[in-house]
């Protein structure tokens, strides 16, 4: 049986990024960590829960609420850690740029996972600029043995210079795994609570004085980086000078082994002094950064270089050695044996047995639609389900659609419907619902409530019975929470039971008042299936109607004639497809327990 | 030998990929070298195209393999053995799962699955195609296809074959050890030994 990380002290390691921050929080002696799970930062609180008990850490609501969390234990003397995805740290900034002003009393790590090239998100947003804007300290790791000294270097960084800092990571350092030697943890004690009003209350009067420590401590922080090791000067051929940061540093060394480099560990304040000997040092100056031009413009505005950056080094989407290879050095770019084939596009689909799938093949049946939010349901908006019409961020499904009533009226709106997950709903979706009352709307809220933040890999919530770390916790009573906010008319109903679901559907759809319906089935990720059959044609009796093929199930193919059910990938809790076959020619043992 | 070697592991969600990925790795580190590892989780374990990039050898700086660069593809699924041709280095290889898993673009008629046979003979690539699923089955066992191809590809790459049991070891579950040593096996003795 493999051995619990905080049991071992020393050695070298193979780690992800998001795994090195755990490790780096456990061995700099933090305390508490907080968050809400989000692509690709979660794994940083699920490997603190396995790995570490000396850490106490906790799923949050949402992001503020993890934050404001974090900043009461940094008050109390506590080191903390807070991890979000760069969207995240949206819902965060209103604490984030306050916390900036009031600064840390324990070392406070704010983490922020940005997603160059939105693998799983619906920006590209480069939260160095909101650091910046935050007056923060930004650091950036370019592996994972800096992520985790990096969460030591943040934390000393904080307490000596009272502020909050930010570590930037970015989907390519949260998921690559490089070598980490490890350290034992370092008891650091909790300072305990003393009460600061001029330090803690930012009213006009004492936030006038916080701003100008703020802005001092920046310059402060500039002249520290320019001496310390987390920015550096590689010097080699001083005819090419690179200017980089995180996983663009890896791609530089790759591709242009040779080349001076200035390697940038801090974006926030950027180290003025060094950076000028590097121009001073070097024939040519090339940018590499992931998305925005970030370095490029400060050091540009500062210092008026003429330098090639985003001019050579695309500013959307996620950086590689060969596109890196093809900006700095054009005429060396690798043969290509093996040229690209057209192949049909394999996008994520909602799993066989997926609850979400009975809801939206109804809605889509009765020819209505969605404003949808963020989750797996998010993928309602696929064929065949065509079922889903707006996202904008976490929880705006429902000012979406009464936003829509509010233009358009009732008649307007048509059969759209909001769609959210529980535990969307419970980050921010609630706020919407009370809005939708307050003012008068007539719609119907769907919230899909399958027990389970399914799309981050499945991570417990309020609803769901337990806590991070897989102990029983109180459950939100969803039923409860959305009577007390007003709505009388409330539907729970299991999404399986296609006719129940169309028949709860329609009778919603034309109420002439604000209704709710709770889809209630557990995700396929958070049980194993009571029963053991999988579905079977009966070639003898299909019709090859393509009824089965309008759930789009991912088990179910096409053969030209007939529909083929994948017995690997068939869920044996679902029958929906033996529900729509006109004709019966779909069985499948349902027996067992129900 | 080679400073660096280079593999790509691909297929769709749900189908061991990163487990494969994580026995390369641990090998490869019981052999000595620096490792480093990149593939992206969230939506795309929902069913869609997964890769997982392995890089090791002496130093290592990129996580990501160029393209043109790779000594070796594993692919989990038939179609997804073609998705990274353009990676594939003068004189790498390519293994593939004789397993088609229909993506949703074809099954809701929008895109027709290849023939991926006849691509591979006009694109004259250098694929060899394992019926691991029926080994697997013969093993009683789906669960350990990804590990007859990690068998079948272990013959490829310069790690011994200590290295890739002690791998397996490592990061199997003890119950089941025995089915994935036989697993790894079989897949080896594919291509000779």
């Amino acid at each position: 049986m493999r051995k619990k990380l905080n049991t071992i002290d020393e050695g070298t390691i193979l780690l992800s990024g998001n795994e090195a921050v755990a490790r780096g929080a456990w061995e700099h002696g933090v305390h508490f960590a907080s968050a809400y799970p989000g692509t690709p930062s979660t794994e940083i609180l699920e490997t603190i829960a396995e790995e570490y008990d000396e850490i106490d850490a906790q799923w949050a609501p949402n992001e503020k609420v993890g934050l404001e969390v974090v900043a009461g234990a940094s008050f109390a003397g506590a080191r903390v850690l807070s991890a979000m995805k760069h969207v995240g740290l949206n819902v965060a900034a209103d604490p984030l740029f306050t916390l900036s002003y009031i600064g840390a009393t324990g070392g406070i790590v704010i983490v922020s996972a940005d997603d160059p090239g939105m693998h799983s998100s619906q920006n590209e947003q480069d939260n160095r600029l909101m650091g910046k804007a935050a007056k923060v300290v930004v650091l950036e790791p370019s592996d994972s043995q800096e992520a985790k000294d990096m969460v030591g270097e943040a934390l000393k960084i904080s307490e000596d210079f009272d502020t909050p800092v930010l570590l930037r990571l970015t989907t390519r350092i949260c998921h690559s795994k490089s070598m980490v030697t490890l350290g034992p943890r370092k008891e650091v004690p909790v300072k305990g609570y003393v009460g600061d009003i001029k330090k803690r209350v930012p009213i006009p009067a004492h936030a006038r004085a916080m701003h100008s420590r703020v802005e001092q401590r920046l310059v402060d922080i500039s002249a520290w980086g320019s001496e310390c090791s987390l920015n550096r000067i590689e010097e080699g051929d001083t005819s090419l000078g690179i200017i980089t940061s995180g996983i663009s540093y890896q791609y530089v060394k790759e591709v242009s082994p040779e080349a001076s480099v200035l390697k940038i560990g801090i974006a926030n304040p950027l180290p003025w002094n060094l950076i000028e000997k590097f121009i001073n040092m070097v024939d040519r100056i090339i940018f590499v950064e992931e998305n925005d031009p970030y370095l490029e413009e400060n050091i540009k505005a500062r210092f008026l270089i003429e330098a090639d950056g985003k001019n050579i080094v695309p500013l959307e989407g996620e950086l590689n050695p060969q596109i890196v290879r093809k900006a700095v050095h054009p005429g060396t770019t690798k043969e290509i044996t093996f040229s690209e084939i057209q192949l049909p596009a394999r996008p994520p689909a909602l799993c066989a047995g997926c609850p979400h799938r009975g809801a939206f093949y109804c809605l889509s049946k009765l020819g209505g639609s969605s404003t949808g939010d963020i989750g797996c349901y998010t993928l309602g908006l696929m064929p065949p389900h065509n079922a889903l019409e707006t996202t904008v961020c976490m929880g705006a499904s429902i000012g979406v659609l009464a936003g829509i009533e509010k233009a358009v009226g009732r008649e307007g709106m048509g059969k759209l419907v909001a769609a959210i997950g529980e535990s969307t709903f419970v980050h921010s979706g609630i706020t919407g619902l009370i809005d939708m009352v307050y003012n008068g709307n007539t719609g119907t809220v769907m919230i899909m409530d399958n027990s389970l933040t399914a799309m981050t890999g499945g991570q417990e919530n309020p609803t769901t019975g337990k806590n991070l770390r897989g102990e029983p916790a109180p459950v939100l009573d969803l039923e409860k929470l959305v009577n007390a906010c007003g709505v009388k008319h409330i539907r729970v109903v299991d999404p399986h039971d296609l006719p129940e679901m169309e028949k709860v559907f329609k009778e919603e759809m034309n109420r002439d008042e604000l209704s709710v319906i709770i889809t209630r089935r557990p995700c396929i990720m958070a049980y194993k299936p009571i029963r053991k059959g999988i579905a079977v044609v009966d070639p003898e009796k299909c019709i090859s109607c393509k009824l089965c093929m309008k759930l789009g199930c991912p088990a179910i193919s096409w053969d030209g004639e007939k529909p083929e059910i994948s017995k690997h990938l068939c869920w044996p809790d679902c029958n929906m497809c033996v529900q729509v076959c006109p004709v019966d020619a779909i069985s499948k043992d349902m027996g067992g327990q129900t | 030998m080679k400073s660096v070697t280079n593999v790509i592991i691909c297929g769709t969600g749900g189908q061991g990929i990163l487990l494969a990925s994580e026995i390369l790795c641990a090998a490869a580190l019981h052999a000595g070298n620096d490792v480093k590892k990149s593939e992206v989780h969230g939506m795309s374990q929902r069913g869609g195209s997964v890769s997982s990039h392995v890089r090791f050898g002496e130093k290592i700086n990129s996580p990501l393999v160029e393209k043109g660069c790779a000594d070796l593809i594993l692919a989990m699924e038939k179609m997804e053995s073609l998705r990274w041709s353009p990676y594939l280095a003068p004189h790498g290889k390519l293994v593939a799962c004789d397993l088609e898993i229909t993506p949703m673009t074809v099954n809701t008629g929008h895109a027709v699955y290849p023939d991926v046979n006849e691509i591979i003979e006009k694109e004259n690539l250098p694929v060899t195609l394992i019926p691991a699923v029926e080994i697997a089955e013969e093993l009683g066992n789906l669960r350990v296809v990804n590990v007859v191809l990690i068998g079948a590809v272990s013959t490829h790459l310069p790690i011994d074959e200590a290295h890739w049991k002690r791998a397996i070891e490592d990061r199997v579950p003890p119950k089941a050890l025995e089915v994935n040593l036989e697993a790894f096996r079989k897949g080896r003795e594919l291509f000779g030994n």
